[in-house]
């Protein structure tokens, strides 16, 4: 069996390829972000499992049924999923160059992701008020762990929103800051599919439980 | 290598990725699916229109299924060709060891729940 190889002029053979060919900046980014998205998947995906285990050890304490309004809930999935289309409309006027709309479509989606996490949060305090603490039961510590790591995940695109906002306005639409703006985009709708699996999943099932 | 695919090539570079890219009409396209398919779940559970709880849990998990399909299409614009089909990999790979943490952890734990012996038996055997 015969390998092969590049002879260099003295004859040594390489194993490695000699001629690194340059590559422009960034192009790897989008692949390894969607690595890390997947990698983050994981994270969600131990967590669903988890709350699959303890979802319905209430500990004599209160239920899904007692603590989830569910027309909050459908508000709160309105608001990702509008955020998601905004953001999309933000990618589309980004790449036709037009500055003032990206931008404006930028601090749309914030808005409707400062709602979902105001509604989420409210949510939060009410169920804490009633006594339904992470504390309380595994059903609940599940739950707050689940339902507060996307809570976190989408607070921090909010952060990273507007970062970019600001790059945006400091810089404009330059090579480096498209390549940001559409990382956080594929972050932005991650989150929305993941918010799919905690809305079917923890509160619909959670109430027909 | 010809011109053709070297403008090509120059193009996706341009836009800083090889990514593919949505249209308007592909974005409103999903997202007019993802209202339906996130409203009917919601309006089923409300209202308890299936007869069956069972029907309802199973119907929705698969709304919950196409959904993700949805948004991984017009949102995400994954397909089979983008970065030479690794991202494709890399989903497959994910999707593989997501059900089997799933459906091994939810397994694995039922099974253990249902040999427990119950207290009753417990007090019983003293």
């Amino acid at each position: 069996m015969t390998v092969a190889v590049n002879p260099t002029q003295t004859g040594e053979p390489v194993f490695y390829l000699a001629d690194e060919h340059p590559h422009p900046e960034g192009y790897s980014t989008s692949l390894g972000f969607w690595i890390y998205l997947m990698s983050d998947c994981l994270i969600f995906a131990i967590l669903f499992a988890t709350f699959g285990v303890l979802g319905g050890n209430y500990a004599a304490g209160p239920a899904p049924k007692d603590l989830f309004e569910l027309p909050l809930v459908a508000v709160n999935t309105s608001m990702l999923l509008l955020s998601s289309i905004t953001y999309g409309f933000a990618m589309l006027t980004m790449q036709q160059n037009k500055i003032a709309q990206t931008q404006m479509w930028l601090a749309i989606t914030g808005l409707f992701g400062a709602a979902f996490i105001g509604i989420e949060l409210s949510e939060f305090a009410h169920m804490i008020h009633e006594g339904a603490t992470p504390q309380r039961s595994a059903f609940l510590s599940a739950f707050f762990t689940l339902v507060g790591t996307h809570g976190l995940h989408v607070s921090c695109g909010l952060i990273w929103l507007v970062t970019l906002m600001v790059q945006v306005w400091k810089f404009g639409l330059i090579e480096a800051n498209r390549r940001r703006l559409m990382c956080l985009s594929m972050f932005w709708h991650f989150l929305d599919v993941v918010w799919i699996g905690v809305f079917t999943f923890v509160y619909l099932l959670g109430v027909l439980r | 290598m010809n011109t053709d695919t070297h403008a090509a090539h120059a193009d996706d570079h341009h836009h800083g990725d090889g990514h593919a890219h949505g249209s308007f009409s592909t974005y409103m396209l999903g997202f007019v699916l993802s209202v339906v398919l996130t409203a009917i779940p919601f309006w089923l559970v409300m209202s308890g229109a299936l007869p069956s709880k069972q029907i309802t849990a199973l119907v929705i998990m698969a709304f919950a299924v196409v959904q993700i399909v949805v948004h991984m299409i017009y949102f995400l614009h994954m397909n089979t060709t983008s970065e030479n089909g690794w991202s494709m990999m890399a989903l497959i790979f994910t999707i593989v060891m997501v059900v089997i943490a799933l459906s091994g952890s939810l397994w694995v734990m039922n099974h253990l729940n249902s040999n427990m012996m119950p207290i009753h038996q417990m007090t019983g055997m003293k």
